[in-house]
């Protein structure tokens, strides 16, 4: 896999939408005629991707509320964003 | 066992539509315009649904534009807290049409096209000029940066020219592809013969899919599955009855899968009289066919039963006479043979086709 690159801006895809799902207690992300249901770790780089948030930022500020090394963060992150670009869930 | 919250609302606004497709998924026995639901009863509707379970909504028909009040029924939907979902052939909406729209929060648009090129596409949806105004409309959709699928509708008249359907998808900034075989109910299995795929076209499409969707991985969401009439396995028809999805009628009946009416010996309740949560939850036809307790082996004893759910009721029935047997589809059903022969049938049929439109339903319709 080709590292992402820390400068890249990602954010949710159009028609993507990160929203709660009340019925049964979870966040989910809406898309077009599906369901993506984030795990916990998911769910906190989710919420950071912004649109206006570097890749980078996103990292150091996991990185500083989980009290972790970054190192660790970074190649969690950067496989998830993968996966996620992959199925255009995200996009930079 | 108590089932799950439904997660979709499938609201069939109409069955007014400006296109003909012999495939048309509506009942033979088309509902008149006068009768329909209001934009508020819609909307009282949605908020029901949200407050059962439901995240997504699916505003479909017919044509849903059709509707003048569509932008009111969008609002409904949003205000419900719905994920709203516009099933369209787009060829009554105009770019203004697409704006108020938007603004209304619809999320995503789901266009139909009938071929690559506008002379089948044209003679399929029986409306000239039809495929044109699709263009058009995919490229207000994309001037508003609006999410879009393509759905391409595939049968033996235009499966040879998927890879034209591909390419029209990126021409147009689709962000997905789905490549959606006809099910043969309804009006789709009035026309049949005509319709259905051999096993040769099907398998080139097939191998077809697989080599693109890994070119395009990223770039454009393909979503394809084996048909039914040559899959080994049936599909959870509805992600199984009364298990995920509610469907509502034009009229305002709720049923489990939008063939329902079809079965015999069930009522359905109507939303005009009665909640949508006793209807999902308490209601005899929703508990009819739901689970596994009343299935018959083959698929009683089958470790796929809560997997495909036995398939799909309406399939069975109009295949085999039989509501509640296996679906025919699958191979391990001891009327399987059936399955087979109507492929064996379409292979030597010609491509005439009846047209979907009021007062044109066939007389009867051989399985």
């Amino acid at each position: 896999m080709t590292p992402l690159s820390g400068s890249m801006v990602p954010r949710l895809a159009r028609g993507m939408r990160l929203t709660e799902d009340r019925t049964r207690g979870r966040l989910v992300i809406q898309a077009p005629e599906r369901l993506f249901v984030p795990d916990e770790t998911a769910v906190h780089v989710l919420q950071l991707i912004d649109g206006a948030r570097t890749l980078d930022q996103v990292i150091d500020e996991l990185a500083q509320r989980f009290a972790a090394p970054r190192g660790e963060i970074a190649t969690d992150v950067q496989e998830m964003l993968a996966d996620l670009m992959e199925r255009r869930v995200v996009v930079a | 066992m108590t089932p799950p919250p439904p997660i979709g609302l499938l609201a069939e606004l109409t069955h007014r539509c400006p296109l003909r497709c012999p495939y048309c998924s509506n009942p033979l026995d088309l509902v008149r315009g006068s009768d329909e639901l209001s934009a508020a009863e819609w909307t009282r509707l949605f908020h029901e649904a949200a407050e059962l379970g439901v995240l997504q909504v699916h505003l479909s028909g017919g044509e849903p534009a059709a509707r003048r009040d569509l932008p009111e029924i969008v609002a409904g939907a949003h205000a419900a807290g719905l994920y709203t979902n516009l099933i369209t052939s787009g060829v009554t909406l105009d770019e203004a049409g697409v704006r108020e729209l938007a603004r209304a929060g619809l999320d995503h648009v789901q266009l139909s096209v009938q071929d690559s090129e506008h002379t089948s596409a044209d003679r399929i949806g029986g409306l000239p000029g039809g495929h044109v105004r699709k263009m058009a409309f995919a490229a207000a959709v994309a001037a508003l940066d609006l999410a879009l699928t393509l759905n391409a509708v595939v049968h033996k008249q235009n499966l040879d020219r998927l890879d034209e359907m591909i390419a029209l998808a990126l021409r147009l900034g689709a962000d997905r592809l789905e490549i959606a075989h006809v099910q043969y109910h309804g009006w789709a299995l009035a026309n049949r013969d005509a319709l259905l795929p051999s096993r040769a076209q099907l398998d080139a499409a097939t191998a077809l899919v697989a080599r693109v969707r890994e070119e395009l991985r990223g770039r454009l969401v393909i979503d394809y599955v084996i048909p039914d009439y040559h899959a080994v396995r049936p599909k959870p028809c509805m992600g199984g009855w009364g298990q995920q999805v509610i469907v509502v009628t034009p009229r305002g009946r709720a049923l489990p899968c939008h063939a329902a009416e079809s079965l015999p010996g069930l009522t359905f309740e109507n939303v005009r009289h009665s909640g949508l949560r006793a209807i999902w939850y308490e209601s005899a036809s929703f508990n009819r066919y739901r689970g596994t307790d009343w299935m018959q082996p083959p698929c009683r004893d089958c470790e796929n039963a809560e997997r495909d759910w036995g398939g799909c009721r309406c399939q069975a029935h109009a295949l085999t006479g039989d509501a509640a047997a296996t679906d025919p589809v699958c191979d391990l059903s001891p009327r399987h043979a059936l399955v087979q022969a109507a492929v064996v049938r379409a292979d030597a049929s010609a491509r005439a086709f009846v047209y979907r439109q009021f007062g044109n339903a066939p007389a009867t319709v051989d399985a």
